[in-house]
């Protein structure tokens, strides 16, 4: 039984690692516009390693196998096009022919061509939920199901987000060959909140399988790297994204228990952290350190630092003026509250439940869950009370039974 | 606020090689600093190995290297912002340093007007 594991374990594997870089690198000699075609040849070409590779055996190198057949299929498919261009039509006009098909394929192209892509999908005029979406299917090679599956939505909302943002895409008329500094410049804001979506939907999604959602998160530190080894986009704010995404990661065998339930922070086994990203992160977040910046980045990744560091004495007093600052930046509720934890573990649970009461989140799930949080032991009462209005807010099943849970230990 | 430079120095020139734990901690304590917006500037390890350290002297002086002189060799450096020298002074006394047996000089910056 040595072939099996083609169809179960090789084939998707590769796929999801040399789909998304083949049609990047396919699309910067066609263009943009015809991505779908780049697309088309991408998944022939997969579709050919399933047949052949279960007749024949796996080649000694998959990954050359399948660039070879890649760009072959692409140099028929232009031959075809060409031939029909000179005999149907009566002349060929010569902007319209498509370049020849003369692919170079190396590693530093194929990174190029993923870069470039990057660019390309996170267009600031594409709404950014569309925008995950297809950061997703085109840049990891998702497939709608999954995307569907990962975001809790019917793969038919998933498909009009695609088709709609595919069209801006199209329409943009953006030239992935040469990524110049200039759209660097003005994408990367939205290229980095893309990836930081990206990386949040799999580390904080309420939905989903672990097992896609631990593939977001690692496709999204596989992309923000990418963003690392170019002088052009290896900016102090992506590193700073990276050692956020670092120390968030160092965590995830942790905070999920056997049956997929959250684990809450202070009842995580900390054997179970991965220190090799811990100290990755350390390596990024003071290679994002200029000394003057604090993006909302680097203030996510100092609070993530003081979260994993193991002489973390002084934790709170450090991650609240953290939060002060991030607030300041950033305002969110979610971030007001999260201040208000920390509040909380500073001066006190009173304290806190005055500067909650304040914000009046009243149909935020997280205001109320914090109010059971500060109110246990000080009143049992309201409490409760106030877990119950959480647990009739809350729309996902996971997250009712964490605060099922926690109100389990008030009563 | 104000800056100071951290002057890291070091007794034996074995010690200059750390170890994967010693490089942790060190990292783990410098990222620390980042972490509470304090880093002014990364500074830089400077070699203390033969080849890479002469020493200038009037009259056309030039010897290998600080060692035959001092005891101590200076093996990089820091800047930090902090309110105080007392703060700048908190933060070195956290380094793994000292567990090898060096010191650190803390310096305030003058800031050119």
């Amino acid at each position: 039984m040595d072939q099996p594991n083609v169809y179960t374990e090789l084939l998707p594997h590769l796929f999801r690692q040399e789909y998304a870089r083949m049609t990047a690198l396919l699309c910067r000699h066609f263009g943009l516009k015809h991505i779908e075609m780049a697309e088309d040849i991408a998944g022939d070409t997969f579709l050919r390693a399933s047949e052949h590779w279960a007749l024949h055996g796996i080649p000694d190198n998959p990954t050359a196998w399948l660039y070879t057949v890649a760009k072959n299929k692409t140099k028929d498919h232009l031959r075809r096009i060409s031939n029909f261009e000179h005999k149907v039509k009566d002349h060929v006009r010569e902007d319209e022919a498509l370049p020849e098909p003369d692919i170079e394929i190396d590693s530093k192209i194929i990174e190029d061509s993923q870069l470039a892509m990057i660019f390309a999908v996170c267009d600031p005029l594409i709404a950014s939920e569309s925008q995950i979406c297809l950061a997703l299917q085109v840049l990891c090679g998702f497939s709608v199901e999954e995307i569907a599956h990962a975001f809790l939505a019917k793969k038919e909302t998933i498909k009009k987000r695609l088709q709609r943002a595919r069209g801006d895409l199209r329409n943009g008329n953006f030239q992935l060959n040469a990524l110049s500094e200039q759209s660097i410049t003005s994408r990367l804001d939205t290229v980095l909140k893309t990836l930081y979506l990206l990386f949040n939907e799999g580390y904080f999604s309420k939905s989903g399988s672990q097992l896609i959602r631990r593939e977001l998160c690692a496709e999204a530190v596989r992309l923000t790297l990418l963003l690392t080894g170019h002088a052009s986009t290896n900016t102090t704010q992506v590193q700073a994204l990276l050692a956020l995404m670092c120390y968030q990661s160092s965590r995830l065998e942790a905070r999920l228990n056997a049956s997929g339930e959250v684990v809450l922070f202070e009842d995580q086994d900390r054997q179970l952290w991965d220190q090799s990203l811990i100290d990755r992160g350390n390596y990024h977040l003071i290679s994002g350190c200029n000394g003057e910046e604090a993006s909302k980045y680097h203030l996510e990744a100092a609070i993530a630092y003081w979260h994993t560091t193991p002489t973390g004495n002084y934790k709170w007093e450090q991650i609240l003026p953290l939060y002060t600052q991030l607030q300041e930046l950033a305002y969110s509720p979610v971030t007001a509250l999260n201040r208000a934890f920390a509040y909380a573990k500073v001066y006190g649970n009173p304290a806190a439940i005055t500067e909650v009461i304040k914000l009046g989140f009243t149909d935020n799930t997280y205001y109320h869950a914090l109010l059971g949080h500060l109110y246990s032991g000080l009143d049992n009462g309201k409490a409760v009370e106030h877990y119950k209005v959480a647990i009739q807010l809350s729309t996902s099943p996971v997250e009712r039974q964490t605060l099922l849970q926690e109100m389990g230990r008030v009563v | 606020m104000k800056e100071f430079a951290l002057i890291f120095r070091l007794n034996d020139v074995a010690d200059f090689k750390p170890s994967p734990e010693q490089m942790q901690e060190r990292m783990n304590w410098l990222a620390g600093i980042v972490a509470q917006n304090k880093l002014a500037d990364k500074g830089n390890t400077l070699l203390p190995t033969p080849g890479s350290a002469r020493t200038v002297k009037p009259g056309n002086v030039v010897t290998d290297g600080p060692f035959t002189e001092i005891k101590e060799f200076i093996v990089g450096f820091v800047v930090v912002r902090t309110a105080d020298i007392d703060e700048a002074v908190a933060l070195a006394k956290e380094n793994p340093i000292f567990r090898i047996g060096g010191s650190i000089e803390v310096r305030e910056v003058l800031k050119q007007a």
